[in-house]
């Protein structure tokens, strides 16, 4: 490029800049291809280096390093991030179990992109102005490329993470039968507004599904209730009722019994037993149930 | 206004009437609601009222009002009355409006509150000797 030609190319026309783009980027994608082998090895002892991706096996990483290079050409050639976004989709899924970190996963792009960032430079390093072009080619692919990855990464990531919390939710209350018209409700870890919100809903569908007279609430597994949880326990108690069932709370601890009347919470129309045991003799009283244990069958 | 399909059944079933309310009621036809029933319960001397408002997906605090009045007004009027069929986000919505839950008698449903009407009234027998023939 001599001095002369300079000027032609210094106005930033979109169309000119995307015909630089055109003409350029088939001829990086050409020396990426020619360089495959050298660069990814290069790209892969930094990795090394850097303690990236530790929680896979070599044999894994050259794999997928391999087809993470091969999709990162394949972006610059096409200009179409589908392919790659799929892919790095995919890649999530796998390896997201295995404990590999966002940034690691951000960490190997930047790495590559740097490692073919070098390489051009090093090729083009004699004609600056025609480097300064590459460059400009390069590097908006590139960034869109890291971008897509990382966003593909941390999409897949919440969305396991949603499912978990579906799964979490689903299994945190359960409304289990255990006599006719009688239901317990274990609650088991901490009772925040979102998941006694779920309790109600769940309970009061019971309610309806198993025709429930008496509920026994068991809170022996929930180590704290504070007043805006103890107050929703009053008002579930109060729509189950309207519902034609009574509940009885049982295992409320020592501290839980001790904060509930320090902060003023009104129990008072709360029918309470001390275990889970005595919660349920109460509710088959109530029921109308009586139990008799037959003599010699045990002892 | 006693045109068009009724919206609420009150019918009687031995010593008790049993209303149904088949959609939402504005205002004026929850207090003609109550004002039906309120006479009914003395030509027919019934000792047990039963509101089944199961088919009922919403119901606002005048609504709840009005249930609750009804209730007592009938205790005046000698019949207890039994709400059945609340929806679970009916009974969620009526606690969160803050409404007394045991300001009334509540049942599962139709079923249910026949049970317990007949628990807490007197048998029939013994009902049309005495009007005021109320237990509790």
């Amino acid at each position: 490029m001599n001095e002369a030609s300079r000027p032609t190319e210094v106005p930033t026309d979109r169309n000119a800049a995307s015909d630089e783009e055109q003409e350029l980027l088939p001829q990086l994608v050409a020396h990426l291809r020619e360089h495959r082998t050298r660069l990814r090895q290069e790209w892969a002892t930094r990795i090394q280096d850097a303690h990236l991706l530790e929680a896979m096996s070599p044999h894994e990483r050259d794999l997928e390093t391999t087809s993470v290079y091969d999709n990162y050409v394949e972006v610059l050639e096409t200009g179409s991030v589908e392919a790659l976004q799929h892919y790095a989709r995919d890649l999530s899924e796998r390896i997201i179990p295995r404990g590999v970190e966002t940034q690691e996963v951000v960490g190997i792009v930047l790495l590559l992109r740097d490692v073919l960032a070098r390489s051009l430079f090093k090729k083009y390093q004699q004609d600056f102005a025609l480097l300064n072009r590459v460059l400009d080619a390069y590097e908006p692919a590139a960034n869109r490329i890291a971008n897509t990855v990382a966003v593909s990464f941390v999409d897949e990531r919440e969305r396991v993470i949603r499912q978990q919390q579906d799964a979490i939710r689903e299994l945190s209350t359960p409304v289990l039968p255990v006599r006719e018209r009688l239901l317990i409700l274990p609650i088991i870890g901490v009772l925040d507004t979102e998941r006694a919100r779920q309790l109600t809903e769940q309970l009061l569908i019971g309610i309806r599904t198993h025709r429930a007279k008496v509920v026994v609430i068991d809170i022996t597994g929930a180590p704290d209730v504070d007043e805006a949880v103890a107050n929703h326990l009053v008002r579930t108690v109060d729509a189950s009722r309207l519902m034609g069932a009574s509940v009885i709370i049982t295992g409320l601890s020592p501290e839980i019994a001790q904060t509930l009347v320090t902060i003023g919470v009104d129990l008072s129309k709360m029918n309470t037993i001390g275990d889970l045991q005595g919660g349920l003799e109460e509710a088959e009283r109530l029921i109308g149930y009586t139990m008799r244990r037959q003599d010699g069958l045990v002892e | 206004m006693d045109n068009g399909p009724a919206l609420v059944s009150i019918l009687r079933q031995g010593p008790y009437l049993i209303a149904s309310i088949h959609t939402a009621l504005d205002d004026a036809q929850m207090e003609r609601f109550q004002r039906d029933l309120i006479q009914q319960i003395g030509q027919h001397r019934s000792s047990g009222i039963i509101i089944d408002v199961g088919a009922l997906d919403v119901l606002d605090s005048f609504g709840s009002r009005t249930l609750r009045n009804i209730a007592e007004m009938s205790r005046l009027r000698g019949a207890l009355t039994v709400i059945v069929g609340i929806q679970p986000d009916v009974a969620y919505a009526m606690v969160e409006l803050g409404m007394q839950a045991d300001a009334m008698r509540t049942a599962l449903d139709l079923e249910e509150g026949l049970v317990y009407l007949s628990r807490l009234t007197l048998p029939p027998s013994a009902h049309t000797t005495s009007r005021s023939g109320v237990t509790r």
